[in-house]
């Protein structure tokens, strides 16, 4: 069987991910992903015709919060971490591609 | 260019900020201009070992601008996490909806110049939580405030129905309107609670031959203003390109563009192509949500009539203008006033013209919606009244309902008390008439001779008797016995 998964693909898949990988870890990827690929390939074999997609492993439901504020971090406490801020904002390399915001 | 023809396909996506108290997944306060990076907490931090946990206020109010969208309701809806690597997102993923969207299907009316609506059809909405604040301006770094970061977002998305920015901005008004009356979001513009992105392109018919223009999505605009003129800008700059390099639509070649509202151009942000790959897949750590049986027929009894409903049930019923109909129906509260005094025994035109002549421009002075200005109902029915009678003239109007606000007292106490009764006895103004017509022989023979300064000096007799009865006789009895004596 052919390989599941190309080097090129890695290569993208990498980039979606922001990941730089060397040539080494490319060709190394490349054959694990492509063995476990082809593991889960046998999952194709089952009959799965009267199974209905499992949108949750837990068979649980509409688990909710009523809308009543609590306290939350602070600005102090919430920067403690950060190993860069300014002031009371996060400091982060300079966005260059204006296209954020959900 | 003779036998060059086109046509404007728009399609819009639209992020409303939903009012809960609380952010999407987590109990943080949700709120604007506070201190950066105050309101966060653990899970909107995207911190390991935090857990989401659904704002069931924010479902009702997703659900219920659904159905004021004629949208199907879904009874199974899950969470899906969707690839972002900015740092105003700190998981790294945005908690959104992909293929299971809580309502599909449905249709908003957009009313146009001509009087006619026009449906357009409304393909999704779903809800998400919103990413924080990038800060560019400073150095070579960016700044970050997350405040924002997980709050409740709705994501409605338009099938391209709409032919021209017009029909764009009239879309997004209607809708601001929508959310506002169903009290599930603020929908301020200048708080970033209403964002627009369209989807513009072009068919053009060029000599019996038709292209389609690429489609360009402008990101991320928050005035009503923008949308127009930035569709109004890329409808020229994809025409212009078109008949420059003949570019055509084809698999890819959608872009993505910025408004730049100084120079008010849009400007390429990216070619999309593979970076649209946004790698969704459920999320575990959220349930689905099932909606049925009471809870959603509660939600369902949140539902109101719809502005533009209303504004068309004005003009049939009540006869109104569309003018008037828009303006009283542009706030829910005050439409309800308008109503209740209705029933309170009012005219609809006369109490129309209180409240858009008056009630309005009270309240825009005051900085309030007229509903904040504490006015009751029956005394506003009871000053619409007066003045049908004749009883009040129109400055005498605006004078009451003035202190009707800052006493609460009803209309004719303050009437008497403040002594602006008008006199309608017509014995009495026959008298105060017929002085002032001795005593302004020049006028008198002004009226008689007719021609142009007749009219003027008529005013001038009016004026005479006003000023008698320092403003209070009824000018309809004044004109009709200056009528009688002069004819």
């Amino acid at each position: 069987m052919a390989e599941n998964i190309g080097k090129k693909q890695v290569q993208k898949v990498a980039k979606l991910s922001r990941l730089q990988l060397t040539q080494n870890e490319i060709d190394e990827f490349t054959g694990q992903l492509s063995a476990i690929l082809k593991y889960f390939e046998k999952l194709q074999q089952l009959d799965t015709e009267d199974v209905k997609p499992l949108a949750h492993c837990l068979p649980i439901n509409n688990v909710f919060r009523d809308d009543l504020p609590q306290q939350s971090l602070g600005t102090e406490k919430t920067l403690e971490n950060a190993p860069q801020h300014d002031g009371d904002f996060f400091k982060v390399p300079k966005i260059l591609d204006e296209s954020s915001g959900a | 260019m003779n036998d060059l023809e086109y046509k404007v396909i728009i399609g819009l996506e639209i992020h409303v900020q939903l009012c809960t108290k609380t952010k999407m997944f987590c109990s943080c306060q949700v709120g604007f201009g506070e201190q950066p990076n105050s309101r966060v907490c653990p899970v909107c931090l995207g911190m390991p070992g935090s857990l989401p946990v659904m704002n069931k206020k924010a479902v009702e109010y997703a659900v219920l601008v659904g159905l004021a969208l004629n949208c199907k309701i879904a009874d199974f809806t899950k969470w899906d996490r969707k690839s972002y690597y900015y740092p105003d997102l700190p998981k790294n993923y945005q908690i959104s909806q992909y293929d299971l969207p809580l309502a599909e299907n449905g249709y908003i009316d957009v009313p146009l110049d001509d009087g006619k609506t026009k449906k357009i059809r409304i393909t999704r909405a779903h809800l998400e939580e919103d990413a924080g604040k990038n800060i560019h301006s400073t150095g070579n770094f960016s700044q970050v405030d997350l405040n924002r970061a997980g709050t409740a977002l709705l994501e409605i998305v338009t099938e391209p129905d709409l032919n021209n920015s017009r029909q764009a901005k009239t879309l997004a008004i209607e809708l601001q309107k929508i959310v506002r009356y169903l009290v599930v979001s603020e929908a301020d513009m200048q708080k970033g609670h209403m964002r627009f992105e369209p989807n513009v392109n072009l068919i053009i018919n060029k000599d019996g031959k038709e292209y389609k223009t690429p489609i360009v999505e402008i990101k991320n605009l928050n005035s009503f203003r923008a949308l127009e003129r930035s569709i109004d800008y890329e409808i020229e700059r994809q025409l212009d390109e078109f008949l420059q390099t003949g570019k055509v639509m084809q698999m890819g070649n959608k872009s993505t563009r910025g408004w730049d509202g100084e120079k008010q151009v849009t400007v390429l942000q990216r070619e999309k192509e593979e970076a649209n790959d946004y790698r969704y897949f459920p999320d575990p750590d959220l349930v689905p949500v099932v909606l049925k049986g009471k809870w959603l027929d509660d939600i369902k009894g949140n539902l109101c009539e719809l502005p533009l409903k209303k504004q068309i049930r004005y003009v049939s019923k009540f006869k109104l203008s569309e003018y008037d109909a828009g303006v009283l129906t542009a706030e829910r509260s005050t439409a309800e006033l308008f109503e209740k005094a209705v029933q309170a025994g009012a005219k609809p035109k006369r109490l129309c013209n209180l409240i858009t002549q008056i009630g309005l421009k009270l309240a825009n002075e005051a900085g309030r919606c007229l509903a904040e200005l504490g006015l009751n109902a029956q005394h506003l029915a009871q000053l619409a009244v007066m003045i049908e009678k004749g009883e009040i003239n129109a400055s005498a109007a605006d004078n009451i309902m003035q202190q009707m606000i800052k006493t609460q007292k009803d209309p004719t106490t303050l009437a008497n008390e403040l002594n602006l009764i008008q006199k309608s006895d017509e014995d009495e103004l026959d008298k105060i008439v017929g002085q002032s017509l001795e005593e302004n022989a020049q006028a008198v023979e002004d009226v008689k001779s007719g021609g142009k300064k007749s009219k003027k000096a008529l005013g001038f007799l009016i004026g005479q008797v006003m000023k008698k009865t320092k403003g209070k006789a009824n000018p309809k009895i004044v004109s009709k016995i200056l009528h009688k004596k002069l004819s």
